[in-house]
């Protein structure tokens, strides 16, 4: 790959909750990605447009208050929309099985659930980004 | 003689990465004095425990936290855990609630009831607490930002129910500093949350005296990735900083220190969680004592609150859980709590299911009733390797607080982004380390399983927001609109002048049924919000 990936880490919603967050983004920039961190209490628009502004290869979605199905709905229809269905989305979280395939649908390529070790997460995205 | 056997090569840390020697022996403690370090249990400096008899006086409260959906719902559990033996109640408040705005506001769209109970006005407020005796259970509630508004919710309640306000027992977390620190669910800048904090301090020793009006909170530091050391270290620092800011208002250090109280993470290391709680009662006494020289013997009692650690838990074979969480509880009653919440097994899956919070509850139960450690006041007391552990806690803290004192003091460290740094420091350290298997954690990167049977959990009612949504909107109909504005009108004035206490204003606005987001929006017109910068 010629050039650094982008990654866009946000958080959606009202949920302050960010050591998962921090240790992804961390962990991004450790394999040598170039990581933007949008900062708490994002709305679905404003991620949209840094993910846009940054010309992020992909997104990261931490969630933890139980908001991913009304959060992840509103920003993907919002990607579709601004012509950025290539970015590859993946989130991370507490997220119940039974909203995994419901996220799956919406175009959310992977979730990762609590256990998820930073170097799986971290190889996912490179095997993925910018394949689409 | 006997050889030095064979050792695994290690590292041999706490979870917290402190390093553990093969044995400990009189030599370690050999600086240790009884009568200084410890003495009795119920003397100063209370390392052994805050009362002379403990656990056989009265038991540890048992104070399940929980709250979800409507506030109709969240009173049917409250009358459910009270019917299973629960002693005390735990309010959980949804985040549009914690953040100060209405289930109605476009933020909260996909939040309302989720992580908590909404709760938008007094109106919600006397559904909660519906069929409850507020003069006979102690009631915590998790609030920070808006905790003073939320307080009087529950003082009107109480108010109209004609329960004094002296026989009310309970705690507001009411902790703004852990936000910036740790959880993040601030509203306003640091100064005016602390002027907000202070006026609840003179509020609760004149008019609720029986009212712990701040929980002082490590709680959510350790589960942002601190150490030990850090959760103990910028608590205790935090009460410092408050103690000097009701000091600079004019407050009496006597009258209002008593009334403050702590809450502690319980994590899996059992001996460095107790030597956490038995160095905290330590420092504490030495900080009032010393560098404040308070008068009254209770300012420099700590008291306590613990839960379980949340961040311990997996969502791999879950059921195990049930397990971890019955050691941090020990650890959490081998040191000394006041009142204590075991998390349920499917914590890290959603809210718990009523199964799930029950086997949490008798959890505790069993710790009381049938381990025989509450025969005895600080069983492990004596330990060479628990004294010695509580001594190195001790140090680390006077290290800690002389940086934090350079800094001149919590606010600004925090503006800084001093502790946030330190602690996502460690969590990162902490995740590595069990990427690298140096931490073993049974079921995520050992002993794993690839199919396991799906539990049941907890899913809210997402029609709980429309029924929520559909309420506000009738109170906003119904209620006294002109005696809403003119409340609000008047915090305003009084948010403005600065110098008085905003307690009464807010109580008129709650009367009122003047809603949480309508009060937080003067607030926020004259405090201004919050934004972190990003460390």
């Amino acid at each position: 790959m010629n050039e650094r990936l982008r990654v866009l880490v946000a958080k959606p919603g009202l949920d302050g909750h960010d050591r998962g967050a921090k240790v992804i983004a961390r962990a991004f920039r450790d394999a040598g990605f170039e990581v933007i961190y949008t900062g708490l209490r994002q709305t679905p628009e404003q991620i949209v447009n840094a993910a846009l502004q940054e010309d992020a290869d992909v997104v990261g979605l931490s969630v933890l208050s139980g908001a991913h199905m009304t959060l992840c709905t509103r920003i993907m229809e919002l990607m579709k929309k601004e012509g950025l269905s290539e970015v590859l989305v993946v989130v991370g979280g507490i997220i119940p099985d039974q909203d995994v395939p419901k996220l799956n649908a919406l175009g959310i390529s992977e979730v990762f659930q609590p256990g998820a070790s930073t170097e799986d997460i971290v190889k996912y995205v490179r095997e993925h980004a910018r394949k689409e | 003689m006997v050889k030095k056997g064979l050792e695994r090569p290690g590292p041999f840390t706490t979870v917290s990465g402190v390093p553990i020697e093969r044995v400990y022996s009189a030599e370690h403690i050999r600086d240790l004095d009884y009568d200084k370090d410890l003495d009795d249990p119920g003397e100063p400096p209370y390392t052994r425990g805050i009362y002379p008899n403990m656990y056989r006086g009265k038991p540890w409260t048992i104070r399940q936290f929980s709250g979800f959906g409507t506030a109709a719902e969240t009173n049917e559990r409250y009358h459910y855990l009270l019917k299973h033996g629960q002693t005390g109640l735990s309010v959980a408040f949804h985040l549009p609630t914690l953040m100060g705005i209405d289930s109605d506001h476009p933020m909260s769209e996909g939040e309302v009831g989720k992580c908590g109970v909404a709760i938008d006005s007094l109106a919600d407020m006397e559904v909660l607490f519906k069929g409850i005796p507020l003069d006979k259970i102690s009631t915590s509630m998790t609030t920070n930002a808006p905790a003073a508004i939320i307080w009087s919710m529950y003082l009107v309640v109480a108010e109209k129910e004609g329960v004094d306000w002296k026989n009310l027992r309970g705690t507001i977390q009411n902790d703004i500093l852990k936000e910036y620190i740790a959880q993040k669910t601030y509203i306003f800048p640091p100064r005016p949350s602390m002027k907000l904090i202070v006026d609840t301090f003179e509020f609760g020793t004149k008019h609720v005296p029986q009212w712990n009006t701040i929980s002082i909170s490590g709680y959510h530091i350790r589960e942002a990735g601190s150490t030990a050391l850090q959760e103990l270290a910028f608590t205790l620092y935090d009460g410092i900083e408050y103690v000097e800011w009701a000091r600079r208002a004019g407050l009496d250090i006597d009258e209002f220190a008593p009334r403050l109280s702590f809450f502690f993470n319980a994590h899996n290391d059992l001996f460095e969680e107790i030597a956490k709680y038995r160095a905290a009662r330590k420092v504490w006494y030495k900080v009032m004592t010393e560098r404040f020289q308070c008068k009254n013997p209770r300012s420099a009692v700590l008291r306590f609150h613990t839960q379980t650690a949340g961040c311990a838990l997996t969502a791999q074979q879950p059921y195990n859980n049930i397990v971890r969480v019955a050691i941090q509880a020990l650890a959490g009653v081998l040191g000394g709590t006041q009142s204590l919440h075991t998390n349920s097994l499917d914590e890290t899956l959603a809210l718990p299911t009523e199964h799930a919070a029950r086997i949490g509850l008798r959890t505790q139960q069993i710790i009381a009733h049938e381990s025989g450690i509450t025969n005895t006041v600080d069983p492990l007391g004596g330990s060479y390797f628990l004294e010695r552990l509580t001594l190195d806690m001790e140090k680390g803290c006077w290290d800690y607080f002389e940086r934090l004192d350079s800094m001149g003091g919590m606010v600004n460290a925090i503006e800084q982004g001093y502790p946030q740094r330190e602690i996502q420091e460690a969590a990162y350290v902490y995740q590595k380390a069990i990427e690298r298997k140096e931490k073993i954690i049974v079921g995520v990167n050992e002993f794993v399983m690839e199919e396991e049977p799906p539990i049941d959990i907890l899913l809210i009612d997402e029609s709980a927001a429309d029924r929520q949504i559909d309420q506000l909107r009738r109170l906003r109909a119904t209620r006294d609109n002109e005696r809403v504005r003119a409340s609000l009108a008047q915090l305003k004035k009084a948010a403005t002048d600065g110098s008085v206490n905003m307690m009464p204003s807010i109580l008129d606005c709650v009367r009122a049924y003047a809603t949480l987001g309508e009060i937080c929006d003067e607030l926020r017109a004259v405090y201004g919000t919050y934004e972190e910068p990003i460390f």
